[in-house]
């Protein structure tokens, strides 16, 4: 067991720190969340820095247009961007977290070379078609079909939740295959792009006041045959393995993140006498200890995973204590900010959109039952 | 960094798990392999290894719920002293010695930091009636005796380390809590089915493993680091997952975890008192909040 850096993790460490110290105080201040072009403009245009710097994809293989750095030097990337305040990935979560590394494992050469370039270099922005208003948990449900017609699929449904609709070029889409089919296996993987006729993106209004997400609606979309990523009806294998993504180092950066948000909450704590507070400040404290042991569990995760190519249990673990863990802390935040906790700010933004972490990308009872069944190994019931 | 048990480090694990699963050991057994001695320079007659490994076999004296004196003994062996117990002097309540009668001395932490080594004879006390029944207690009678007092780095890092350890007993026996909840799920049958196939139970047991598994990740960072502030968190994590996993496997044995007949009261019990012992929770969240 050793966490200290190597000398070359160290030299990698500090050109990347030298080079967010220079490049930071360049970049134009952040858009309003509510401001989906600008928000767009905003992270494309950080990712397109880090392109040229050589950082964009940083643990992507090289002939995927990544830098092919090691697992270290990917947690390393993600620390010292979160520790310096760089931009989050915002806008390009879907193509740089999920559909690219899914393409980069499971696409075609064609494929491959058609659309990850263009995702790290910040050109085109994707989102993810998985949900539908009757398959949400139960995601094998999907009914949005898709019927083969010359070198087209023909795709009929509809989607809800789709992140960052709005402003995708792409789609990865979850469509049915074969009606017939066992639930699993009729199930087929496409890439889609938003501006096909046929597609039409109703904006959702969340509770936070933001459009973070939309409906989409397919009317006979067609979709070329090519774009097709994995054998037809063999789509939920592919699912799997851009889960495994999402469930992997995804929310890795946020893990930082809440340190830092700890430090910041005592600090102004300290500034509003909530301080004093024998129970708050404990209950703070216990937090910045989950928090810096959420850090290293990810550090545990990503050097197993390095060891043998096999997430263990940590990905399922991970999500559910720091969904839960970022909860608590926005909703100490609003103790002590006190009465300022029922007007609109920064902090009640955040404890806002905190309450997605337990519903989004698998709700906290779905992680259970998979730690459960698939970890723990108790029976399925009847 | 490479975040991850070496070959050695595994076998040492394995080979531990083995020796104290197999039967329960004497004291005279664990000496035997090393228990107390593994951090001790070889020219010392130890094993000349370092924290990690010691958290690992600690690790495997929690599951294996071994009884005695263990942290203050290997924290004495590091200064070249018998068998010891590492007593604070509690917030509130009596001074409670464990093991008395087999002790040489106690290290013995006073509120404000400071470690004196007392020598265990000249002590006065009385047999106490301890809920834990493996780990018996003696209640001081009067102030405890002079001894000598270590240097403050000395004092810091017993304690740090000793906080440690313990916490790596807490891991232990929080994983242990999991495997008996999940082995009692999959055997025991209500409606016609095991009651493991129950959601209710299995996120129970789901729970369980997340928090076993924080606080051992925790423990584990807190060992290479050896940072006095990540070993109050892990503490910390480690008598929560240990606390709340006993309790949460005496609820899956339902009735008869509430009796003598399952062990696992005795889990419970000793998760208790562990969770005092060294740094207890609220020393741990003001040291943390110290650093916020
Ligand atoms: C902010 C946000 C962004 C999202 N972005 C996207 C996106 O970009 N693309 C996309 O495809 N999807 C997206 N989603 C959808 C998300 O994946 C689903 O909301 C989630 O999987 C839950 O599905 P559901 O909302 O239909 O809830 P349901 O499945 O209806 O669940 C409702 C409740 O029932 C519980 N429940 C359901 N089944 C079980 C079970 N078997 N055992 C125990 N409890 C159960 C759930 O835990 C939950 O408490 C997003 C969601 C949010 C909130």
């Amino acid at each position: 067991m050793q966490l200290q850096d190597t000398p070359a993790e160290a030299d990698f460490r500090r050109r990347l720190r030298e080079w967010l110290g220079k490049t930071l105080p360049e970049l134009p201040p952040p858009p309003d969340p509510s401001d989906w072009p600008g928000r767009r403009a905003f992270d494309t245009q950080w990712q397109r820095r880090l392109f040229d710097a050589g950082y964009a994809g940083i643990h992507w293989p090289v002939d995927a247009g990544g830098r092919g750095a090691s697992p270290s030097e990917h947690l390393i990337f993600l620390e010292e961007t979160e520790h310096a305040g760089a931009p989050y990935v915002g806008a390009s979560f879907v193509g740089l977290l999920h559909a690219g590394p899914t393409i980069a494992a499971e696409g075609s050469p064609d494929q491959r070379a058609r659309f990850l370039p263009p995702i790290l270099r910040g050109d085109e922005i994707w989102c993810q078609g998985f949900s539908e208003p009757g398959a949400g948990s139960d995601l094998a449900a999907l009914r949005t079909k898709a019927v083969r017609d010359g070198d087209s699929y023909v795709v009929s449904g509809s989607k809800i939740w789709t992140s960052h609709a709005e402003v995708a070029d792409w789609c990865e889409l979850l469509v049915r295959t074969d009606p017939d089919a066992p639930k699993h296996k009729g199930i087929t993987w496409l890439a889609m792009n938003m501006d096909a006729p046929g597609v039409t993106v109703r904006p959702l209004r969340t509770l936070a006041g933001t459009t973070e997400f939309a409906e989409l609606f397919l009317d006979e979309v067609r979709i070329p045959v090519a774009n097709r990523v994995g054998e037809e009806n063999d789509g939920w294998r592919v699912t799997m393995v851009t889960l495994s993504f999402e469930r992997g180092t995804a929310f890795a950066s946020e893990a930082v993140a809440c340190r830092r948000e700890v430090r910041e909450l005592a600090r102004v704590a300290r500034a509003e006498g909530a301080w004093d507070d024998l129970e708050l400040r404990r209950a703070l404290a216990a937090l910045s200890a989950e928090f810096a042991a959420l850090w290293r569990l990810v550090q545990w995760n990503v050097s197993e995973a390095s060891a043998d190519g096999v997430p263990g249990a940590g990905g399922s673990v991970f999500k559910l204590r720091f969904s839960e863990a970022r909860q608590r802390l926005y909703d100490l935040a609003a103790r002590v900010v006190g009465a300022d906790a029922l007007v609109e700010g920064a902090w009640t933004a955040q404890r806002l959109q905190g309450l997605s972490y337990t519903i989004a990308a698998g709700t906290s009872q779905i992680q259970r039952n998979i730690v459960a069944q698939r970890i723990l190994g108790l029976p399925k019931g009847r | 960094m490479h975040f991850q048990l070496t070959e050695d480090q595994r076998a040492l694990q394995a080979g531990l798990r083995e020796v104290l699963t197999r039967h329960e050991p004497d004291w005279a057994e664990l000496a035997e392999v090393g228990l107390f001695t593994l951090r001790v320079p070889e020219e010392r007659d130890g094993i000349g290894l370092g924290l990690p490994e010691a958290v690992l076999a600690f690790e495997e004296a929690g599951r294996a719920l071994v009884r005695g004196p263990l942290v203050g003994t290997e924290l004495a062996a590091t200064l070249g002293r018998g068998t010891a117990e590492f007593v604070a002097v509690p917030a509130r309540g009596p001074l409670l010695v464990p093991h008395l009668p087999e002790l040489s001395c106690l290290l013995l932490r006073e509120r404000d930091g400071s470690v004196t080594v007392v020598p265990a004879g000249a002590i006065h006390a009385r047999p106490a009636r301890a809920v834990d029944p493996q780990r018996p207690l003696w209640e001081l009678t009067g102030p405890p005796p002079e001894g000598e007092r270590c240097t403050d780095a000395e004092a810091a890092r017993l304690t740090a380390e000793g906080t440690l350890l313990t916490a790596a007993l807490q891991c232990g026996l929080a994983a242990r809590a999991l495997a008996e909840a999940v082995r009692h799920a999959g055997r025991r049958e209500q409606f016609g089915q095991p009651i493991g196939a129950f959601q209710a139970v299995q996120h129970l047991c789901a729970d369980m493993l997340a928090r076993a598994e924080l606080a051992r990740v925790a423990v584990y960072a807190a060992a290479v680091s050896a940072d006095a502030e990540e070993i109050a968190g892990a503490k910390l994590l480690a008598d929560e997952a240990a606390v709340h996993n006993a309790r949460d496997c005496l609820q899956v044995h339902g009735g008869m975890g509430f009796t003598w007949e399952a062990p696992v009261h005795l889990l419970l019990k000793r998760a208790w008192a562990w969770e005092q012992a060294v740094a207890d929770r609220d020393s741990c969240l003001d040291a943390l909040a110290g650093h916020l």
